[in-house]
């Protein structure tokens, strides 16, 4: 669906999603990160449960809420990806105290 | 349509609100032609700013009737919510599940219980369970409470709703009535003329056969038009949302509930601060030190909105419910209470202002006459 502009200096870096592991690119958004590798329905609504996907991509609409290591409803479009990272598409709402 | 009434409407209900709307959907229910005349979007509107609890437990030292008055109106909120969804099919979330009041000291614990004996010796206090309970007790019913903990009141009579959803069920519900509904239509001016009352707005004039006010902290500026002195005044709550999260509490605190949403809702704040509707970050971060204290897991959530909002406050906290003498088929009904007293209102007080009596040996301790006695020297 996205295609990626041209840049042949961006490194390429190790994260999971959820659980399963995924090479992305240094300098991307948790939310670009996702679009890029094809995971469209990032969580499913907490009220409704429909599936949501990243939207404003710039920290306003908050629709691309995921859990990343460990915490919930960080907003993906505003967390950059770092070597390691676990980041999960969420399903519902959060825990509280996790 | 083909009664032979002087006026357009049996009754005009000035305010909105909870109370007003509640009021409104009664006398409707009732038969009633009903309009409501509301301001517009620079109004209040406690109705939509409040905790939305459902509470019985601590209510009415000073005034066992008002004590009496809550319970009743908590008994009766089940007939309400399923009138409300079979009129409407609007599911309100009224819960029922019993309510804590947590006390983090000590110190705390005996003041409590020391407030709650002293309310339930008055001599003329309604009969209901309550039970204070120390640490291990309370850790048994509510498991996510945190060590700092020390005790707590526990009431099975206390629960919670979606205010927001009532509001909107109300105002459904008495438009599918036939209500008339006026928004933006602030009342200027109340004549008594010929056996009934003109309201004045700078819209249009509305002719009824009786008038209730029930436009919160505004009753105190329409009173007088209709003989009757109104001492409300607003007094400022503020209140913390957190985003939604997994349910975790299966019983609303006073201070701490979770929605049926989800959302997890802090507040209870008391300040005398005139109409200013400003959050301070000092009352908003002195609520969630406690809020966290009493429940840990609340630290890591994020808080999505803050508000401060304006209780509708009489000097002695009780209601004013009371028929006008010079004006007679004038009413006035409000209280801080609305969500809690919602069932009241609409199945209670309504079908007798729609009968256009207020029997004295059940109302007369809630007129605002309570306010004359004279200052002893």
């Amino acid at each position: 669906m996205f295609r990626r502009l041209p840049d042949a200096n961006a490194a390429m870096i190790a994260v999971t999603i959820d659980g399963r592991a995924a090479q992305v690119r240094a300098g991307d958004t948790v939310a670009a990160a996702l679009l890029s590798a094809g995971i469209l329905a990032s969580r499913a609504a907490d009220v409704s449960g429909a599936p949501r996907a990243p939207y404003c991509m710039m920290g306003v609409c908050f629709e691309c809420l995921v859990t990343v290591d460990g915490v919930g409803n960080r907003q993906g479009c505003l967390v950059p990806v770092a070597a390691g990272m676990r980041i999960e598409t969420q399903h519902g709402r959060r825990e509280a105290g996790r | 349509m083909s009664r032979p009434d002087r006026h357009e409407f049996d009754v005009a209900v000035i305010g909105g609100g909870l109370v007003g709307a509640a009021v409104a959907w009664g006398l409707a229910r009732a038969g009633e032609r009903v309009v409501v005349l509301d301001e517009g979007d620079v109004a209040f509107r406690a109705s939509r700013g409040n905790f939305a609890l459902v509470w019985v437990q601590g209510k009415g030292l000073g005034l066992p009737e008002y004590a009496a008055w809550s319970k009743g109106s908590s008994d009766l909120w089940a007939d309400l919510a399923d009138l409300l969804r079979e009129q409407t099919g609007l599911d309100v979330a009224f819960r029922r599940p019993g309510g804590f009041h947590l006390c983090l000291s000590e110190r705390e614990v005996e003041n409590r219980a020391h407030m709650l004996a002293r309310l339930h010796n008055q001599p003329a206090m309604v009969k209901y369970e309550y039970a204070m309970l120390d640490r291990a007790r309370l850790k048994a019913m509510l498991p996510p409470v945190g060590p700092e903990v020390a005790g707590a009141s526990y009431c099975p009579l206390d629960g919670h709703v979606n205010s927001l959803r009532l509001l909107r069920a109300l105002h459904a519900g008495m438009q599918q009535l036939a209500a008339a509904y006026l928004a933006d239509h602030v009342v200027e001016r109340i004549d008594h003329l010929d056996g009934g009352f003109r309201l004045t707005t700078r819209h249009a004039e509305v002719q009824a056969g009786k008038v209730v006010l029930a436009a919160g902290n505004g009753n105190a500026r329409l009173g007088p038009m209709v003989g009757l002195d109104v001492p409300v005044r607003p007094q400022r709550g503020q209140i913390i949302v957190t985003e939604k999260v997994a349910p975790f509490l299966d019983h609303p605190v006073v201070t701490v509930r979770q929605t049926d949403e989800g959302s997890v809702m802090i507040g209870d704040s008391v300040e005398e601060a005139g109409w200013d509707t400003t959050v301070g970050a000092g009352v908003v971060s002195a609520m969630a030190e406690r809020a966290v204290r009493m429940f840990p897991q609340l630290g890591r959530l994020n808080v999505v909105r803050t508000w401060a909002a304006l209780r509708v406050m009489t000097p002695d906290g009780f209601p004013i419910y009371q028929q006008s003498v010079s004006c007679p088929g004038a009413f006035v009904a409000t209280c801080h209470s609305g969500v809690t007293l919602a069932a009241n209102h609409a199945l209670v007080l309504a079908p007798l202002i729609a009968r256009g009596d207020l029997p004295a040996e059940q109302y007369g301790v809630f007129s605002a006459r309570r306010f004359d006695v004279p200052a002893t020297a």
